[in-house]
């Protein structure tokens, strides 16, 4: 032995700074890896935010609208049928034509009419709807613009492209520079963004229907998931006996988790829709599927919550008596529920964000509707950013990043109520 | 090897370490449970063998040994805790009064109502105090109302000697208090139920000497109504609050008696070495 003259203590600090320099050497790693993390999500936040954010504005201009008789062409009628199928129409091209009297020929007439959204007459028949008092009066109001114009007014339209190659003529850009300097142009916040459902027309477009639909979809999965799920942990974990059928059961399950999810669209569709005849598109279906598609991850984190309740807690509760179901049910299932919660909202933000399997059941469909219940017809906000992501209008552009956003803040609202379940969860130990 | 039989030699009594039977009176007149040929299997592991031994009524049995002897084993046979471990198998009978409590037609939730079982590191629920001991009477509907209720929970903890520490925090968590008071508030849930039998796995091994003092001490004052069996790697604490002792030894039962007499004059050479410190 070479280094028998030095003491142990001499050994030992030989090794120290080798230790040290690997300790460093892991942080430094760890750190970086953090930090590559971070600029991704960074990076995607910057991405999305940067792009969508305009999409909460939505351009709209002042029109001085005479709600007048005449050119609604009701006469003395003032009943709900005359005052729905009226032609509100006329209204906006008249009070555009008054704006614009040099505008004459036809053509010009129609590229100065387009100016304004075409859902326009529909706010105005349901101003009118609500307050027939208004026929007759003059009103200032803002209507929203067409999305030519909103890309336009929010400088994403290049204006120095050459005119054949922009959607918007000069004229037109003419007409909008003229209304901006009278300040009858102005960007307001974007409710229909928020309450509407799809629509051709972006700025008639919103996430409303998809929400509702969305709502509506994790609101099955997770009706039938979680009980279903929970039992089964249940079950598997404290009474069923250890064999091979058991052991098949643990191993399916595990691999239904891997199992991709496109492939429980396709058992959907032959299920629940060819098989039991349910309505396609519907968001009972889309839950169904999902449940399908959650209850792995649920059956294994509720078992691994089970499975961490420490064994003293049982035994205390036998060695007094209580028989195995008050034991699971009083003194099990309490400490496992934080555990079980968690596993159930990873599983539902997963299935929040699901896209492939909802296709495969026609959940894919332009749904301009709001679905009023779970049989109704109806789209998901992933689909919906699908869809929009395929369109060719710029404006849905930012409508695809805006919904984005939107699914993210759930999605990051649904995982903080799990991190904050498992802290509670830690408290308790 | 050599060394040790030479040692052996030399003295007089006890030569043999050979095991031909259970040295000692296994069973007593009118005893609380029986225990006769009892052997345990863990798969296929046997950890008891061919154990007899009769509990008596308001005593204090102590079970010493080495370390994996068995002592836990047969203590949770007594109130069919084995039964929770799936590769466990019990054979031999074993007896509570008169009722066979391995008897198929037996329901172990009202025998471990009977023998209560306290164990070696404190369990207390991470519930209230309160709860903690009301629990056992809830569930096996003990009391008739809640000032009943709160009688049983009152007497139990003053019968642990917990009470003046605790009153009044009673609904504070049970998980908040020192091991020692976590320990006899194990006890006091188990005494709650009103068993007849209470069994305590190694229950002063994560306390100091003041708790396991307080604890000797209940052990000694609940002798008057309930039998008491006690798992115990401390010969002092054996000595101090058992009438009687069984060491154990690789899943043998090998000696019986007095506890008086086990520590002064073993019979069997095992026990000797074992007490004299010369193993485990
Ligand atoms: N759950 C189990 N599965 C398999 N073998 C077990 C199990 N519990 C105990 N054993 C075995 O049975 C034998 C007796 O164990 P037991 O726990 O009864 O010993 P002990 O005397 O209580 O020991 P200690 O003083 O260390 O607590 C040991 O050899 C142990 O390995
Ligand atoms: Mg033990």
């Amino acid at each position: 032995m070479s280094n028998s003259t030095q003491t142990t203590i001499e050994k030992v600090n030989a090794t120290l700074e080798r230790r040290y320099a690997k300790e460093r050497r892991f942080r430094k790693m760890g750190i970086a890896a953090i930090a590559i993390g971070l600029l991704f999500v960074v990076l995607l936040f910057v991405s999305i935010i940067s792009k969508g954010h305009s999409a909460f504005w939505q351009t709209h201009i002042k029109l001085d609208i005479e709600f007048s008789a005449e050119l609604l062409d009701i006469g003395d009628r003032r009943d709900i049928e005359t005052l729905s199928t009226a032609n509100y129409a006329a209204l906006t091209k008249a009070s555009l034509k008054a704006i614009f009297p040099e505008v004459d020929q036809r053509k010009g007439r129609r590229m100065l009419y387009k100016m304004i959204s075409i859902g326009a007459p529909y706010l105005l028949r349901e101003m009118v709807i609500n307050d027939p008092t208004l026929i007759g009066s003059h009103q200032t109001v803002w209507l929203p613009a067409d999305d030519d114009i909103d890309m336009l007014v929010k400088e994403q339209t290049d204006r120095n492209l050459p005119e054949s190659s922009r959607r918007l003529n000069d004229k037109v850009i003419g007409w909008v520079d003229q209304l901006m300097a009278r300040g009858a142009v102005e960007k307001l916040f974007n409710t229909t963004f928020f309450t509407a459902g799809d629509s051709r027309e972006p700025e008639l477009a919103g996430i409303g229907g998809a929400i509702t639909g969305s709502l509506y979809t994790l609101l099955v999965a997770l009706l039938l998931a979680f009980p279903i799920g929970v039992a089964t942990a249940i079950y598997l974990e404290e009474f069923a006996p250890t064999n091979r059928w058991t052991d098949m059961i643990e191993v399916n399950i595990n691999n239904l988790a891997a199992v991709p999810s496109i492939v429980f669209g396709l058992l959907g569709l032959a299920l629940f829709i060819n098989l039991a005849g349910l309505p396609r598109s519907a968001p009972l279906v889309g839950g169904l599927v999902l449940t399908l598609m959650t209850l792995p991850t649920i059956i294994i984190a509720s078992r691994a919550a089970l499975k961490s309740v420490p064994p003293s807690i049982r035994e205390a509760a036998m060695g007094i008596g209580a028989s195995k179901m008050q034991t699971i049910f009083h003194h099990v299932l309490p400490l496992a529920m934080p555990g079980m919660l968690t596993g159930t909202i990873i599983g539902m933000a997963q299935a929040l964000g699901e896209t492939a399997p909802l296709l495969m059941i026609g959940m894919v469909a332009f749904v301009v509707d709001i679905p009023g219940g779970p049989l109704d017809p109806s789209t998901v906000l992933p689909v919906q950013i699908f869809l929009w992501a395929d369109s060719p209008e710029r404006a849905f552009l930012e409508r695809t990043s805006a919904a984005i956003m939107v699914l993210l803040a759930f999605l990051i609202f649904m995982n903080l109520i799990a991190v904050l379940l498992r802290k509670r969860f830690e408290q308790q130990r | 090897m050599l060394a040790m039989n030479n040692l052996i030699e030399e003295r007089q009594q006890p030569v043999s370490t050979e095991f031909t039977g259970t040295v000692g009176d296994i069973s007593i007149s009118n005893p609380r449970m029986t225990t006769r040929n009892v052997d345990v299997h863990y798969g296929d592991k046997h950890a008891i063998m061919d154990v007899s031994l009769d509990i008596g009524r308001h005593e204090v049995l102590s079970l010493i040994g080495p370390s994996g002897c068995g002592k836990s084993t047969f203590l949770r046979c007594l109130n069919r805790m084995n039964d929770t471990i799936d590769i466990c198998r019990v054979t031999g009978q074993i007896k509570l009064d008169d009722q066979d409590i391995y008897d198929k037609n037996l329901d172990v939730v009202p025998l471990r109502a009977q023998v209560g079982m306290v164990f070696q590191k404190p369990n207390p629920f991470p519930k209230s105090i309160y709860d903690n001991i009301a629990y056992g009477p809830r569930i096996h509907g003990l009391a008739e109302d809640q000032t009943e209720l709160d009688g049983i929970v009152e007497g139990s903890l003053h019968r642990a000697g917990l009470w003046d520490e605790v009153k009044d925090r009673l609904h504070q968590p049970g998980t908040g208090l020192s091991g020692g008071q976590q320990q006899r508030l194990c006890i006091a849930r188990t005494i709650a139920v009103s068993p007849e039998v209470i069994l305590m796995d190694e229950p002063c091994s994560a306390l100091d000497p003041i708790a396991t003092a307080k604890i000797e001490a209940l052990i000694d004052e609940l002798r008057q109504n309930f039998t008491i069996v006690i798992v115990t790697h401390s010969m002092q604490q054996a000595a101090r609050v058992s009438q009687r002792t069984a060491y154990f030894h690789l899943g043998r039962l090998i000696e019986v008696g007095q506890t008086e007499d086990i520590f002064t004059n073993p019979q069997h050479k095992l026990t000797e070495d074992y007490i004299t410190g010369r193993f485990g």
